[in-house]
This record gives C-alpha cells, sequence and structure tokens, in this order.
C-alpha cells in the first residue's frame, strides 16, 4: 500500500449551496457576489457559459444579468460555512485524517484503502455527501498533495472522469502528465509560468522532469519542492492541526465613503470588538493594535489619504474594551479635519495584530496593569450572550448596535440562513 | 423584571449533537470567509438527529398532510440520509417547488399523495420528473405561539 491523499472540493460550492434549499435555481446560471456585492466569486456552469468570469465587478454585468436571468446573490457565509461543516463531518466518516484546506476543499488521508478500492470509495464518498447535503463535489486522488489538487483539476474538467480522478493509478498519472498544461499546477502563478515557458516547458510533464536545482535558483524552494512533489515524493504533509496563529486582521470595505470622525471610531470600535472574539477563541493576547484607514484608489481625483499606526498596550490583551480604546486612540493620533472644502472619503479601515501570543504564557506588566481578573469575567459573559442571543446581542457602546451601522458590508441580495435560524427555515408546501 | 442568568454554554454532551457538527472550522490554507458569519448550530438531541450532516428543518405551509398529522406552520426534520420507502413522508420537489407528500410505491410506479380526505388522493401521478429531497424523520406542532422563538 502507498501514500495516497485525495482532495475533494464542491463544484461552484456557493452556488451549489443556494441551489440546495431553491429548485427553482437548477439548471439555470446562479452566481454568488463577494462582499458589498462587488464582484463574482462563484458561477454555475450555465453562468460560465454566458462568459462571465471569476471577479467581474457586478456593476459591469448587472445588465447582461438582467438580460440572460442569471440569478444572482449576495454571499450567505452563514449558509456556506454551515454546509461546509456538514460536508466535512461526512468526510471524516470516511476518512481518519482529513485536512480543512479552505471553506471547499479538503485533503483526505486515504493510505490505508487498497490502491484499487480507492476510486470506488471516491465514488460512494462524492454519492453520499450529494446524497446527505445535497453538494455535489469533485475528487482527485494522489501520491502527494501537489498531484490530489492536478487529479481534481483533471476529474473537474474531463467529463469522461465522472468526476473522479486517481493519479496514484500509473497509467493514469502516465496519461495526463503529459496532458495536462503546467499552467494548472498548484503553486505556479503568472511568473513563474513565464520562466517556466522560457525554459520550454510546456505540460506537468516537462516541468516533473527538470533537473531541480537550477530551478531552486529561478523559483526558490517552493518551484523544487513542486518538482519533488509531481515525481509522487511528498514534500508537504496533511496539516491536521491549524498552525498557532501569528497574527489578526479585521478589515473592511464601507458599504458607503465616510467623512466623520465619530463614524469612523465607530468603525475601528467595531472591528476591535471582533477582533477581541477572535483573540479570546484561541486564548491569545497582543501587545500592539495597528490602525488603517484610507481613501479608495477608484476615486480618481478625489482627495487621497492613506493612515496606518500603531498603538502599544502596557501588557497582552484580548480584552476589548482595552482594544477598542487602542484602537480609538489609533484614530485620534491620526485624524485630520481636509484643509478647504473637499473631505477625504475614506473606503476601507481595519485592526491589525502580528504578535499574537499564549495569553497565560504572556508576561505581566510591572506598570500599568490591565485589570485581568476583572475583565475576563466581563468578557466571558459577553462572549455567552452574543453566541446564545445572536452575533451583536451585546456590544460596546462605541461599536454602536449593528442594525443601526450606517457603513457595514452590504448584503442586500442575500438568501436566509435556511439551516441556522430558527425564523429563516425554508419552506416546504403540504 | 426578570432576570436572564447567561451561563457558560453546555459543554457537549453526548445525549446532544449540533447541526452540523462545528468542528474546528479553521483552515490550514485560506482563512475562511465563513469565520465572522459562524453561528451556533440548530441544536437537536441524538436521538432525534442521528445523523446531524443530513439533517435539515423546514417550514411547513399547507394543510395537505393532515392525515399524517402534520399541520399548517409546523415544523418538519428532514433526514437526506434515510432511503425513501413506499409510505414514507417526503420533501419533494413537484414544479419548481418544495412540497411535503407521502411516497407510495406500486411496482415501479411511484406517486406522490396528498394525506387529506377532503383532496384528491394524488398530487402527482408519475413521479418521473419529480425529485425527492429528503425523508421526514419527524415533525413538531407547537402548542402555544410561535412568535418569540429565541435560540
Amino acid at each position: 500500500m502507498s501514500r495516497a491523499i485525495a482532495l475533494i472540493d464542491g463544484n461552484s460550492f456557493y452556488c451549489s449551496c443556494e441551489r440546495v434549499f431553491d429548485p427553482k435555481l437548477a439548471r439555470v446560471p446562479v452566481i454568488v457576489l463577494s462582499n458589498n456585492d462587488g464582484c463574482a466569486i462563484a458561477r454555475t456552469a450555465e453562468a460560465k457559459a454566458l462568459g462571465i468570469k471569476m471577479g467581474d465587478p457586478f456593476f459591469k454585468i448587472r445588465e447582461q444579468c438582467r438580460r440572460d436571468g442569471v440569478r444572482v446573490f449576495s454571499s450567505n457565509y452563514t449558509l456556506y460555512g454551515d454546509m461546509s461543516a456538514r460536508t466535512n463531518a461526512v468526510y471524516r466518516d470516511f476518512s481518519p485524517a482529513v485536512e480543512i484546506y479552505s471553506i471547499d476543499e479538503s485533503f483526505l488521508d486515504l493510505s490505508d484503502v487498497r490502491d484499487r478500492d480507492r476510486v470506488t470509495l471516491a465514488r460512494d464518498l462524492r454519492a453520499t455527501v450529494r446524497a446527505w447535503t445535497g453538494i455535489p463535489t469533485c475528487v482527485g486522488i494522489g501520491p502527494t498533495k501537489t498531484l490530489a489538487k492536478l487529479a481534481n483539476h483533471i476529474a473537474k474538467t474531463i467529463p469522461d472522469c465522472d468526476g473522479v480522478c486517481d493519479l496514484t493509478d500509473p497509467v493514469a498519472y502516465d496519461h495526463w502528465l503529459c496532458r495536462v498544461s503546467v499552467a494548472e499546477v498548484w503553486g505556479i502563478g503568472r511568473a513563474s509560468l513565464a520562466k517556466l515557458i522560457g525554459l520550454g516547458v510546456d505540460t506537468v510533464a516537462d516541468l516533473r522532469d527538470l533537473d531541480p536545482r537550477p530551478v531552486r535558483k529561478a523559483m526558490t524552494v517552493v518551484g523544487e519542492r513542486i518538482i519533488y512533489e509531481l515525481r509522487g515524493l511528498a514534500c508537504l504533509p496533511l496539516e491536521l492541526m491549524p498552525a498557532q496563529r501569528k497574527g489578526c486582521a479585521v478589515t473592511r470595505s464601507f458599504s458607503r465613503r465616510i467623512t466623520e470622525r465619530e463614524t469612523l471610531e465607530q468603525a475601528v470600535a467595531a472591528h476591535a470588538t471582533r477582533l477581541g472574539e477572535k483573540l479570546r477563541r484561541g486564548g491569545l493576547g497582543t501587545t500592539h493594535v495597528s490602525v488603517f484607514y484610507h481613501t479608495s484608489e477608484h476615486d480618481r481625483g478625489d482627495p487621497m489619504r492613506s493612515v496606518s499606526t500603531t498603538v502599544t498596550l502596557p501588557e497582552a490583551t484580548n480584552d476589548t474594551l482595552a482594544l477598542i480604546k487602542a484602537a480609538q486612540a489609533g484614530v485620534a493620533r491620526t485624524w485630520r479635519e481636509a484643509p478647504g472644502d473637499r473631505p477625504w472619503r475614506y473606503s476601507k479601515a481595519g485592526v491589525v495584530t502580528t504578535d499574537l501570543m499564549a495569553l497565560d504564557m504572556a508576561p505581566r506588566a510591572l506598570i500599568g496593569q490591565l485589570d485581568r481578573e476583572r475583565s475576563a469575567p466581563l468578557m466571558a459573559a459577553m462572549d455567552a450572550c452574543n453566541a446564545r442571543f445572536g452575533r451583536g446581542a451585546v456590544v460596546p457602546a462605541r461599536a454602536g448596535l449593528t442594525e443601526k451601522r450606517t457603513w457595514s458590508t452590504k448584503f442586500e441580495m442575500r438568501s436566509p440562513r435556511y439551516t441556522t435560524q430558527v425564523t429563516e427555515l425554508p419552506t416546504a408546501h403540504a | 423584571m426578570r432576570l436572564l442568568q447567561v451561563a457558560e454554554l453546555p459543554p457537549h454532551s453526548a445525549s446532544t449533537v449540533r447541526i452540523p457538527i462545528q468542528g474546528a472550522a479553521l483552515c490550514a490554507g485560506f482563512p475562511s470567509p465563513a469565520d465572522d458569519f459562524l453561528e451556533g448550530a440548530l441544536e437537536l438531541p441524538r436521538w432525534l438527529a442521528p445523523n446531524p450532516p443530513a439533517t435539515f428543518a423546514w417550514n411547513i405551509s399547507g394543510d395537505s398532510m393532515r392525515g399524517a398529522g402534520i399541520f399548517d406552520r409546523d415544523l418538519a426534520v428532514a433526514d437526506r440520509s434515510l432511503e425513501p420507502g413506499n409510505g414514507s413522508v417526503v420533501v419533494a420537489i413537484v414544479d419548481g417547488t418544495m412540497s411535503v407528500k407521502r411516497l407510495v410505491l406500486e411496482g415501479n410506479v411511484a406517486r406522490l399523495a396528498f394525506d387529506n380526505p377532503d383532496l384528491p388522493a394524488f398530487a402527482v401521478e408519475d413521479l418521473v420528473e419529480g425529485e425527492i429531497w429528503g425523508v421526514i424523520r419527524f415533525s413538531i406542532r407547537w402548542h402555544v405561539a410561535r412568535a418569540g422563538l429565541v435560540r
């Protein structure tokens, strides 16, 4: 038995989630938009056939969508996150080791499955995920992650594969590597692709047969690693435990341009609130909070301004109130009233930390100690309220009530949260 | 004034399951864009919902299934891992609409039936075009107003 890794992913995952609950979406073009309904980030095969590209700005394709009957949705991340958790629960029934790589892709260890049974198992897995969750998937199998990813691409694009491709099979391996373009290899970006074409590399097999050492000079150690992975030598292990976070950022584009200081202060306070929740979930703390805000590069002719500053805390904390104070100090330090009558119109703000540490390991300050003994129970109570009564049920006043924020990300065409909200369940007619 | 006790969330006991299993929602590759929007799953006990990833709750609208004890404004829970058989109450897609009907299998003919003496027997005479979405495992009936449901 040899090492075998499967990469399974949902086909047009966000669109497929929408289709599970709305039968009218079957066989019609569907797209899902990014935050603030900016650009297309998921498309069904029917939408792709109409020429809608990944990342097309919605304002440019709005008219076409209306004309061609494309169903357009804002992203419903609550639903996609829930459906993703369901698919991964099914994957865990099929493999002892599952690495959740992204919201719609997971690596499964199939090394314990006999070579000749792998494709059967993959077909069974696809059918089960489809039956239990309604999500269509494709499975690629290979001796390494890079080959599993390549196999997944083949499974997805070659109809004869019927959604499964196994490159641990030597016949399939020899057949496909000289037929697939090197551009499809995981980790080959535009820059490396240009270099490889210069070296006369055309297919995946060409890249596999390069001498890795000179490649290391041209494409760094990453390029060298890809070559070994294509040869079947695993360089990338399954990451079953997510790595300890070193940094954390909460950044958002506003739904409108912002010119008033109070609104900006509210936004960074809301971002700091979210940052605190994220840190507490991991038991982490930080001693530095960076705040940034800037105008939009799309507003040509408007006065431009981009600001970033770092505020130091006396000791590590994940207390939302301390983080808000720091974030607002950052605004106070950098806010300027615009000279003349044209204010800066800010489009985005964020809070960022880069020095996370486990809070219980962090050294205490000698001077200016924060009151951890009082803040910890307060934060725990706030988190418990928000878990029980819904996100934003309890917020610090400076962050503003969720429904009164005028700058929050827009999701104007969002479908109901079908699976997590009692009040938004789908309806069946009896 | 009523005082609401906000306690720690109950630990995952063996008798309570979350739908779905909100396992480590941490991705090794890309941070999940869903991270800021995750909500606690609707909780059902394991003996009611033995297969959480395949379990979905539906609102019922209409009275055509009174004979099965399913009424307007009830809540029905579908388990997509159950195999539909003769007599199963199912969520099915009929003319592009989700509907709840009883599946009747006779030989190799599948039909969807109403379960209400005031209505004709069959909603769909031959289930060729229709598609079964899931099998209803149980339904819930409220005996007080549903308004103000809080998780």
